[in-house]
Parts: structure tokens; sequence; C-alpha cells
């Protein structure tokens, strides 16, 4: 397999675990809405009302921002990635 | 101080601005202290904040493409970030959400997930391979990774069906902002509007827009913050409300109880004014099915990923890296606003409903209520109504009534902070709705004049002309938006949905697949982008007219069907042709690593 092809590998895999983190915060919780809001979540809030307001936003930041600096080392480690710019 | 390194001074120039932004507010409130009418402060707010984008606009003038379409590609993660995000928070983000979640409550709030989650497409499918591209436009993608014009003539066709509906509601948001702050009818305020819209971009093309969209994510995140931490440690309700509502949220479960959803007759409701509603769903409690949720936050999320006017700032950064964490800062900035909007709207609500507060109008006398200033006043401007439908004298929660964008406008004045607060918003709103316009309008212009007459009518144009053409476009499209506003055919909210779901109809698959099949090719496309959209529209006016639909899928989300008739044909279509040639299977390796020139810079 050629180093393209490594490359293009691990690129796939780190969008699925990316797209699997989203999926479950996005679409995944919220077939549970009714009953994950009997719940008390973060500074008392309902779980679900929670999520829907803050939870779920920051949570998607926080996984771009992540994905961002996984892609980096990917791209590092097969010699992608692009020389002194910023 | 501007011109040379400018880029390197971009912290310390808007560090200055934001300083001198902060001194003009704490000047107008001194004024207000000594005597200025509440009429001269909301003018001063607008002409000055306005005064200063024009400026910027004028400074980023330039006769160079590539700084006229993708702003030299030199614009800084952070910065591209907020350039982003006051791209994206538009006038309904900025006046209309918080209205929204309080008339709503759970079944509204999924525009937050969607309208966020979708930034983690645009990451992690999208943005950082058309970048890599170095394409101008994103039509400039679809019509070389596919090759052909027709191809590209549909990305055209499908990016103007889509930002076109969006930019109509925004030209109509800054004219009603304007024709309040400077008291003049609609009609004349829609064309202050827009040609405030153009000073920003007619001379500077993407660059002099994503200078004054900094200038404006500045002013409008100001805006909406202030007043939403004021008005909770006015109120007691905790200094950082974002952490500390839960009692109040809680609070306004036991009053909703306490006071019941009464429901109201079809005669009594007649009489109250179009488009004003009442308290009929609980606040924070799940009130709509999970699939009427999860649907409406699938079609915001995939249409996000493929509206033009976002992809189109990722083309501004200077590296494929940058492009990617530049996306990140966007989400960020966006999230600053809309984790806010929802304690917006529980303060609102709260002030409103519980008759221990002192701004409390549920369970006073009718008499009283009608004597309040604010409430005479917001009455008179169409948005509060109170009807004593039982006659028994109380104003009961199902009599009263307010438009959704009073939540955001009428909260500091209810809570009673001073008027200099109301003219920031004012100005934060007129900021959200321009920066958004000025975003589409450019979109729109940008690929007619790159896509359409450069690359399909007039490929020996040389960037004068081009530039020209580009420039006149800009003011035609900006003037037809604006007759079109005039005509106040649809309201913000609804039609700034419609261009999701027609966004993601026709181009969501074609630009994904694009990217991440390699066997897609040009028929699929074509097939992909045209039925798509056909398909997409076509569900939209059966609904409209009275048709029921199918699997729940609604007006607002009718881009769940079209993008599913999108991914059908383009795969059957792309397997029952030919494979794309050679050369294009190497463009889709090489868009796939972020190493080496653009595709585009090759050529």
């Amino acid at each position: 397999m050629s180093k393209q092809e490594q490359h293009w590998e691990k690129t796939r895999g780190l969008l699925m675990v990316t797209l699997a983190i989203w999926f479950v915060f996005s679409i995944g919780i919220f077939l549970f809405g009714a009953e994950m809001n009997e719940v008390t979540g973060p500074f008392g809030y309902p779980l679900t009302y929670w999520f829907t307001c803050q939870g779920s936003l920051g949570i998607f930041v926080i996984l771009i921002f992540w994905f961002a600096n996984r892609q980096e080392k990917i791209d590092e480690e097969f010699g992608f990635s692009e020389r002194g710019d910023d | 101080m501007i011109k040379g390194n400018f880029i390197d001074n971009l912290p310390k120039v808007y560090g200055i601005y934001t300083g001198g932004f902060l001194a003009f507010i704490i000047i107008m409130a001194i004024a207000e202290q000594m005597g200025m009418s509440a009429k001269v402060i909301g003018i001063c707010f607008v002409a000055f904040t306005v005064a200063i984008y024009a400026i910027i606009g004028w400074l980023s003038r330039t006769a160079q493409a590539d700084a006229y379409y993708v702003a030299g590609r030199q614009v800084p993660t952070v910065f591209n970030g907020m350039a982003t995000a006051a791209d994206w928070m538009s006038g309904a983000s900025f006046v209309a959400m918080a209205g929204g979640i309080y008339f709503k409550g759970y079944g509204y709030m999924a525009l937050l997930v969607g309208w966020t989650g979708g930034y983690v497409l645009v990451a992690s499918l999208l943005a950082p391979y058309l970048r890599k591209f170095g394409c101008y436009t994103v039509p400039d993608f679809i019509g070389t990774r596919y090759g052909g014009n027709l191809a590209r003539l549909l990305a055209v066709i499908v990016l103007t069906v889509a930002s076109f509906t969006y930019v109509t509601a925004q030209i109509n948001a800054t004219g009603t902002i304007a024709s309040v702050a400077l008291d003049i009818p609609f009609q004349y305020a829609v064309y202050v509007g827009l040609v405030s819209i153009l000073l920003c971009s007619m001379l500077g093309g993407m660059r002099g827009v994503t200078w004054t969209q900094v200038a404006q994510y500045i002013v409008l995140i100001i805006a909406y913050l202030l007043p939403v931490f004021w008005i909770s440690n006015k109120i007691g309700a905790g200094f950082f409300p974002h952490f500390m509502l839960a009692d109040e949220v809680a609070r306004i479960g036991e009053l909703e109880q306490q006071f019941g959803f009464v429901a109201n007759s079809k005669e009594n409701l007649a009489m109250v004014p179009k488009g004003l509603a009442g308290i009929t769903k609980a606040h924070s409690a799940v009130n709509a099915t999970p699939w009427a949720f999860i649907s409406l936050a699938l079609a915001m999320m995939m249409g996000t990923a493929s509206l033009p006017h976002v992809m189109m700032r990722y083309f501004t950064t200077p590296s494929v890296k940058a492009a990617r964490k530049s996306v990140g800062w966007s989400l960020f900035f966006i999230f600053l606003l809309y984790s806010s909007a929802p304690m917006l709207a529980t303060l609102s609500k709260l002030s409103l409903m519980d008759p221990t507060l002192s701004t409390g109008i549920i369970g006073k006398s009718v008499a009283d209520v009608q004597a309040i200033d604010w409430y005479q006043n917001w009455n008179q401007a169409n948005l509060m109504f109170i009807s004593d439908f039982n006659g028994n004298g109380t104003v009961e929660l199902n009599e009263f009534f307010m438009g959704g964008k009073a939540v955001v406008l009428a909260t500091p004045e209810i809570a009673g902070l001073p008027y200099v607060i109301s003219g920031l918003v004012a100005a934060g709103g007129m900021a959200a709705a321009m920066s958004t316009a000025d975003g589409l309008i450019l979109a729109i212009a940008n690929a007619l004049s790159h896509d359409l007459y450069y690359k399909i009518i007039d490929p020996k144009a040389e960037t004068a002309k081009r530039l020209v053409v580009a420039r006149v476009l800009l003011v035609v499209i900006g003037f037809a938006g604006a007759t079109i506003a005039a005509m106040e055919i649809q309201g913000i909210l609804g039609s700034v949905i419609w261009a999701f779901d027609f966004a993601m109809s026709g181009l969501f698959f074609p630009l994904v697949l694009g990217v991440w099949w390699k066997r897609a090719n040009r028929e699929g496309a074509i097939a992909g982008m045209a039925l798509g959209l056909i398909s997409g529209a076509g569900y939209l006016i059966w609904v409209r007219n009275g048709g029921s639909g199918f699997l729940g899928i609604t007006q607002l989300t009718f881009g769940i069907f079209g993008s599913a008739v999108s991914l059908v044909s383009m795969v059957v279509v792309s397997l029952i042709t030919s494979e794309p040639n050679a050369a294009t299977q190497k463009m889709v390796d090489e868009v796939r690593v972020p190493s080496g020139r653009t595709i585009l810079g090759k050529q």
C-alpha cells in the first residue's frame, strides 16, 4: 500500500470516529429526549434541556478542535503537512 | 498603521476598535443621563457603526482578483472565525432566535443543535479539501472536479436559489431595524440598509467583507451579551447566567403548572394582531417527538455544510491546516451567542411571568398593566397585546401576547435597563443582518461573475473587466433582493430555513462525494444536483398547497427528501456511466493531501 493510501485510510478512520461522536450528540441522545429530561444535568438544569442549550453545542466546539489536531498529526506522520504557515 | 503589515497588526487594530466602541457606549450612556433623547441615541448608534463599516470597506478596496474573491488567502484563523460567525449569525439569529425559544421551547431548540452541529460536517467532510482545491467559489469546485459547463451551471443555479431565498430575509431585517432606529418608513429603510450593505462589499469584495465582518462580530456579540448579563444581575438571577439559571428554569416550570396552559377559542385568537403569540408550550420540558426534533436538526446540519456563503469563508485562510482550525474558532464564536439565547429567553419569560417580581404582569390587573410605559410603547409598535378574554380583570397567561422580536428588543426595557442598551441592541441587530447579507450577495455575485461570466461565457476576459462585472452584479442582486424584501412576502425565519433545505437538496452530496467518492462522475453529479433541487422544491410546493407529506417531513425539512433523492440518483447514475478519467482521479488524490500546491494554482 502506498504512503498516500495509508494516509487516506487513517484519515477515513478519523472521519468515522468524528462522525460517530457527532451523531451521538446531535441525533442519538435526542431519541431519548423525554426520558433524559427527568435527570438533573450539569448546573442543575434538566439534562436534555442542558444539552440543547449548552452541552451538545460545546461538545461540537471541542470535537472540531480535537479533530483538527488529530488530522494534523496524521498529515505529519506521512509527511503531507504544509510547511511554515499557520 | 493599516497598510503594509496590516495582518500582523490585526489584534492591535481590532483591540483599539473594541476599546473605541466601548468608549462610545459609555459616552452615549452619559449623554442619556444628560438628557439626550432615545431617538437621537438610536440614530447615533446605527449611524456611527455603519459609518465605521463603510470606512473599513473603503480602506479594503482592491483591483486584484485574488484579493477580491478570497481576500488574498491570508486571513488568520481566529479572525476568519469571527468573520464566519458574523457571516453566519443573521438578523434572524440575533433578533428572532431567543423569541423562538421563548415561545416554542424544546421543539425550536433543534435549530440550536442543527446550526452548530453542521460545523462538524464542514470541518471534517469539506472545508479543508475545498481549501486545498484552491477555488474562488463553490461552483468552481463542482465545475473543475466533475468537468463541463452543465455541472458548473447547475451548481450556480442551486447556489443562487438558496442564497437569494436567504438574502431577501436579511435585507428585510436591516430594513426593519433601520426603520425603527432612524424612524423612517420601511419601504425607504430597506434601501438605506442596502446601501450600507453595498458600502462594505463593493470596493473590496471578499477582502472588504472579511474585515467589516470582524468589526460587525465585535459589535453584535457585545450587543447580545451585555444585556443578558446585566438583566441577570439586575433581577438577582446570578452574575453568570449560563451556569446559574437552573432555579429560574425550575421556577418557570412551577409557574406554568400554577397558571396552566389554557387554549384560546378561535374567535378570541382572531382579535390578536398578526404575528403575536402567547406562551402555549412548556419552557424546559420535552415537547416535540424525537423525529420532529431530529429531522429539523439534521436538515439544518446538512444545510450548513452546503451553504456557499459559509464555505467560501474557508477559502480565505492561508493553509489547509488553518482552514480546519478556523472552523473550530467559527463555532466557538457562534457558541458564545447561541448558548446565551436560551438564557435570554429564560430571563425574559421569568421577568414577565413571576408575580413576585416587580416586572411580572401575569396575575396583575389589566388596567395596571395597560398603564405601564413599556407596554404602551411596544403595544404601539404592534409587538405586545393584552385582552381580558374571560373578563375577570386580571391578566392570565393566555391573555398576554408578544411578537418574537420583542424578546430581544423589549426585554432590556422591561427589566428597567437604560435606553442606551436598546440603542446598542439595534446596532447589534443591524450588524448581524448586514454581515450575513454581505456574505450572501457576494456569494451570488461571485458565482455569477466568476463561474457564469468568466468560466462559461468569456474565458478570455481580463481581470479588470471581470471585477467590473462582479461589482455590477453585486449592485444588481442587491437591488433585486431589496425590491423583493420591500414587498414583504415572507417572514424572516421561514425563508431562512428554506434556504438551508434548498442548499442541502442540491449541493450536499455532490460536494461531499466529490471528495470522498472517487467513482462519482459528471453524469452522477448533474443528476444529483438537478433531481435533488427539483424534488426538494416539488415537495415544498406540494406541502404548501395542502399536500399531506410523508415520513413526517414538513415544509421546514423538505431538504431531507431532496437530498435523499440527490444521493440515490447520484450514486445510481454514476455507477451506470463510465468512471471518471485518470486525470480526475489523480486530482481527487491530490485534494486529499494538504501539502503541495492547490489544484487550480497548477493550471
